[in-house]
């Protein structure tokens, strides 16, 4: 065990140990570390096996920003084991090694599988023989894979949440730059969130013995009402929106301000085998010792290029590691305070040095130091050999600025620092500490409060529900001015902090000149330096083609710890600097993030009508309709289609879209929308009716009744209600006529009542209603309380058969269907329903129309009432297209033999090419044939003309008629 | 594309509270040519600046209103229930035609 004496800002509970398992082995930590802080302390110094190569991996970043540490928990693939906590019983397992991490078979590819697995080789290799491919894509994607998903749905049980959250300024980053900010913005009166993705804010602070310090600025910016999310990551900024995970919820976050501290990454550096485990980031040393009490290694060489590897040789070597060497880039070591202190320490420091090698098979076991030329090469003179088993590198700091640039910002090279920094900020964007480059802990602190301030006092006059009395505005006025100076004084200070300490810009390729090992650019892709040459070679010589071909900065941490590395290897290839090599773009979201937590909470909404319940008791063959669940039959659709037309049967229409227009102005409003004449409707009657749009387009169609002189209850299509409520509220926000639309689809259930026997069987039901043909004539509707529920009928034939649509308020929906049922009506549901509405050639709008017909392309040019004095929707475009004969027409038709033709099948020209289309097509039981609709060429649209139809490759022939193939005239459906 | 849009009934939500229903656009006075007609149902104007548009409340009020809007960079400078957006255009049409110049565009909003 390597743990060291209690830390003064540990985070391990050393009362409360917890036992978890990796590899099904147990293993026991303390309660706040990690999984690979537990797994350190015991020993193990590989936690994962690179993508390509398999090379052992071990801890980097110490902070969940890299992927050396990416392990499978139960059914998540893919987790930072560097920052995910462990709990008791927590079963992890290692990704990407076979058998497992200590031995790989996969590492061939590492020893001999280099030349066949260059940049870009999935475009030249395992291509031919073009039979094999299904071969080797299976066996490339299994190789290639991270970690497992569950194949089967019900292993997903992961519920999530989404949470809308508008504040009025947001600071992301909650490092001493971040708490300063929202806790002075929130002094200013500004409604702040803050959101961290570490387990406590304070940032790069707790591992570097300030967490006292920070955890006291945390407390006041939560006492001054700052909502403050721990565990939660910014995701991206999309225009003032950023989404921020935390477990379970994606915050939705709306700020009018943001306060970007999102601090700097450590960057590596690039020398033969740096990829070693015991290779870190001088951070990553420090937060292990500093959080987690965990020794990072017995002897240790830190390289760095600045000021940064200083302090982490001091700090490792008072945690008791013995630091062996510093190698430091610039040469003079920075020539200050630190410098002495580390020789004074007895630490043998090195300027103008790094590290040009690193020994090692499974994990490092020696460090190579050296001065090194203008190419990276090491002077064989000045080379030092070590024994060590901790290297600690710091190759600088790259602001994180991702958020910035996403918002807009540009990537500027600032030599001095040798890195990029973001310049030309949103509007609505402001930055703060390390990132805006105030590395030390006072001066990020003040820019803090700086841009918090800044943040609040632009929001500037906010809306107020009721203007304040004057002693308050001006109390608050004078607050604000003080403020205001305060910032002034605050911005002065800040402007004469020193700039940050210089730091030595490293080689793209640091090495002692002799062969062996790989120098990594990018740990993820398992991409070096070579790579990168051999890419450039080839032409792939920009940074956006590099990083397309090499896939450089694609992998997991993207680009993190390798974009930096990747534009000076490839600066050094092309003899670019970086500031010409440039950038490629930042994009979202910052760290992965899962399916799940985006897409929210399932739904999958249906819709079911009052009386669906009593319909799957009657074996109904329940299936989706739009977003409503139907019956589509009752197990028997061509018994029930015939039971209609002999006896009596009733289907539940509770999904028609039913919407009440009232007012004076009713009438007129649907003369204005409706083709044909409704005003002149009169109270008890109905008619059918159209829609069509402006371009004299079906929209959808229904019914409307008059019910008194300004009341209309109009019908819709299932599917079109909410879309026909939405163009009746257009027109009336245009028109301004007195007229109000309610839609009462859910309120009121709906029954078709239809057959020979309906008459007698409302009789039964309504003894109130005059059911005789005279009393209840086709298109009459008449108010009578049915089985003693109120309800409105409407007599209308749909199916072909005396029928009557009765509606009534839904909650008696199982009611009136069991005495209808009772009285010997049979339930048919909507297959039937379709055949028999063929037999009479009724149009279904949507399947037997589409977006393009007009009602006389669709056989229904008497509803288009070209003569009607009022203006009318499409009104002109139906003038048009009276003038103008479409290319198509809508008929009915029969098959020659008893094929039923697929609905879609495509209809032949004269000519033989593809000229209309089949709509729908069924055989009837009742007349013993396969009938049909489908558009044809227009001089095929007329009775006994022959067409041929084209289905699934044969050719089938088929006769048009015109006319409805059962009662034509209409006789039975108005007796 | 994710902004905040102010109902005139309900206040300030997110945009995916509401439906779009396209920019205002002119319906015809009188009987139109056939090209001025199809003009008016298939082309936009789709300025790049400040588009006058149609917004209903789809998931509150249900409402229909107009807002401005610059389509570069999605800030909404008014938003008003029609009628009161102060442009001096609108009001009761004549009994036989509907007033042209409120009309909105043709096709179905979806």
């Amino acid at each position: 065990m390597s743990r060291l004496a209690p830390q003064p800002g540990e985070r391990i509970r050393r009362d409360r140990p917890v036992t978890f398992t990796f590899d099904g082995r147990p293993v026991t930590g303390y309660e706040g570390d990690t999984i690979v802080s537990a797994l350190y302390a015991e020993g193990r110094r590989t936690f994962s096996r690179s993508f390509k190569y398999h090379r052992p991996r071990g801890e980097l970043c110490g902070c969940g920003q890299c992927s050396n540490s990416l392990m499978q928990i139960g059914d998540r693939p893919g987790v930072r084991g560097c920052a995910e906590l462990i709990r008791p019983g927590l079963a992890v397992a290692h990704q990407n090694a076979r058998p497992g991490l200590d031995f790989d078979v996969m590492r061939a590819t590492d020893v001999v599988g280099g030349p066949f697995t260059p940049p870009g080789f999935y475009y030249k290799t395992f291509i031919r023989p073009r039979r094999l491919w299904p071969l080797y894509e299976k066996v490339l994607r299994h190789a290639a894979g991270l970690g497992r998903l569950p194949k089967r749905r019900e292993e997903r049980t992961w519920r999530t949440e989404y949470r809308r959250r508008h504040c009025e300024v947001l600071v992301t980053g909650g490092g001493i730059a971040g708490l300063a900010a929202a806790l002075r913005a929130a002094e200013l009166g500004a409604d702040v969130v803050l959101c961290d993705d570490d387990v406590e804010p304070g940032g790069a602070l707790l591992a570097e013995g300030g967490h006292e310090r920070a955890r006291a600025l945390a407390a006041r910016a939560r006492e001054a009402g700052v909502e403050i999310l721990s565990g939660a990551a910014a995701l991206g900024f999309y225009d003032g929106l950023v989404p921020v995970w935390q477990g379970d919820i994606l915050h939705q976050v709306r700020a009018r301000r943001h306060v970007a501290a999102t601090g700097t990454l450590e960057q590596p550096l690039v020398f033969p085998d740096n990829d070693l485990p015991g290779v870190m980031l001088a951070g990553g040393a420090r937060r292990l010792a500093a959080l987690y009490a965990v020794k990072p290694g017995e002897a240790a060489i830190v390289a760095t290029t600045g000021d940064r590897g200083l302090d982490a040789a001091l700090a490792l070597q008072a945690a008791g590691v013995r630091v062996l060497a510093v190698a430091d880039l610039r040469p003079d070591a920075g020539g200050g305070a630190l410098a002495e202190r580390v020789r004074a320490a007895g630490i043998e420091l090195l300027p103008a040095a790094t590290i040009v090698r690193a020994r090692g098979g499974k994990a490092v076991t020696g460090a190579l130091l050296g001065r090194i030329d203008a190419r990276g090469v090491a002077d064989p003179a000045s080379l030092r050999e070590y024994e060590c088993d901790l290297v600690a590198v710091s190759g600088g700091a790259v602001p994180a600025t991702s958020l910035l640039l996403q918002g807009g910002a540009r990537a500027r090279y600032d030599e001095a620092t040798a890195r990029f920094v973001a310049e030309s900020l949103h509007e609505q964007v402001l930055v703060a500490g390390a990132v805006a480059g105030y590395e030390d802990a006072d001066a990020a602190e003040l820019s803090g409060r700086v841009a918090g301030a800044q943040a609040a006092l632009a929001l500037g006059a906010r809306r107020r529900s009721a203007p304040d009395p004057p002693a308050v505005a001006a109390t608050r006025r004078r607050g604000e001015d003080g403020a205001r100076t305060a910032l002034g004084e605050d911005e002065a200070a800040l402007a004469a902090t020193a700039p940050p300490a210089p730091v030595a810009a490293p080689p793209a390729h640091a090495r002692d000149g002799r062969r062996g090992g790989k120098a990594f650019v990018d740990l993820d892709e398992d991409q070096t330096v070579k790579d990168i040459a051999y890419a450039a070679a080839e032409g792939y010589d920009s940074i956006e083609l590099s990083k397309r071909y090499t896939t450089v900065t694609m992998g997991p941490s993207q680009g993190r710890f390798s974009q930096l590395a990747a534009i000076r290897a490839l600066g050094a290839h092309t003899g670019l600097t970086p500031a010409e090599v440039g950038m490629t773009t930042a994009r979202p979201p910052w760290v992965p993030v899962p399916m799940g937590v985006l897409a929210g909470r399932p739904f999958e909404p249906a819709k079911r009508s009052a009386i669906h319940g009593r319909q799957r008791e009657q074996n109904a063959t329940v299936k989706w309709a739009g977003d409503w669940r139907r019956a589509y039959d009752y197990g028997d659709p061509e018994a029930e289609a015939l039971a209609v037309h002999e006896s009596a049967g009733v289907i539940d229409v509770s999904t028609l879209g039913k919407l009440l227009v009232r007012g004076p102005g009713a009438g007129e409003l649907l003369d204005r929308l409706y083709p044909n004449r409704l005003a002149n409707l009169k109270p008890g009657r109905v008619r059918y009716g159209v829609m069509t749009s402006d371009a004299g387009r079906i929209l959808d169609d229904g019914t409307v009744c008059r019910l008194d002189d300004d009341t209309f209850y109009v019908t819709t299509t299932s599917s079109g209600a909410a879309a026909i409520e939405e163009w009746f509220g257009w027109w009336l926000a245009t028109w301004d006529l007195d007229a109000r639309v309610t839609d009462v689809t859910q309120g009121l259930a709906a029954i078709n009542l239809a057959g020979p026997r309906a008459r007698e069987i409302l009789a039964g039901l309504a003894p109130e209603l005059d059911v005789s043909a005279d009393g209840f004539a086709y298109l009459d509707a008449r108010r009578a309380p049915v089985a003693g529920v109120e309800s409105l009928l409407m007599r209308i034939g749909f199916v072909g058969e005396v029928g009557y649509e009765i509606h009534f308020p839904s909650a008696y929906g199982e009611h009136v269907w069991d005495a209808l049922v009772a009285a010997g009506a049979r339930p048919f549901g909507l297959e039937p329903q379709r055949v028999l509405r063929l037999q009479k050639l009724h149009v279904i709008v949507g399947q037997d129309t589409d977006s393009e017909s007009t009602p006389f392309g669709a056989a229904m040019p008497w509803i288009v009432k070209l003569d009607k004095d009022e203006d009318f929707i499409g009104r002109w475009a139906l003038e048009h297209a009276a003038e103008r004969p479409a290319e198509t027409a809508l008929v009915g038709f029969t098959m020659a033999d008893g094929h039923v033709p697929t609905e879609g099948a495509v209809v032949r020209a004269e000519n033989g090419g593809p000229l209309g289309q089949v709509t729908s097509s069924r055989r009837s039981p009742q007349l013993g044939q396969v009938i049909g609709m489908a558009w044809v060429p227009a001089a095929l649209a007329s009775d006994g003309a022959s067409i041929t139809i084209c289905d699934e490759g044969s050719d089938f022939a088929a006769t048009v008629t015109t006319r409805p193939f059962y009662d034509p005239e209409g006789k039975v459906l108005r007796s | 594309m994710s902004f905040l849009l102010t109902c005139p009934n309900c206040g300030v939500r997110e945009v995916t509270d509401f439906g779009y229903g396209g920019e205002v656009s002119v319906r015809p006075a009188s009987r139109p040519t056939f090209r001025e007609l199809n003009t008016y149902n298939y082309f936009r104007t789709n300025v790049a600046g400040v588009q006058r548009e149609w917004w209903f409340h789809r998931s509150g009020c249900r409402a229909w209103f107009i807002a401005e809007r610059d389509t570069r960079t999605n800030d909404v400078h008014l938003t008003a229930l029609p009628g009161e957006d102060g442009d001096g255009e609108g009001g009761p049409p004549a009994p036989q035609t509907p007033d042209a110049s409120k009309a909105g565009g043709a096709g179905v909003v979806t």
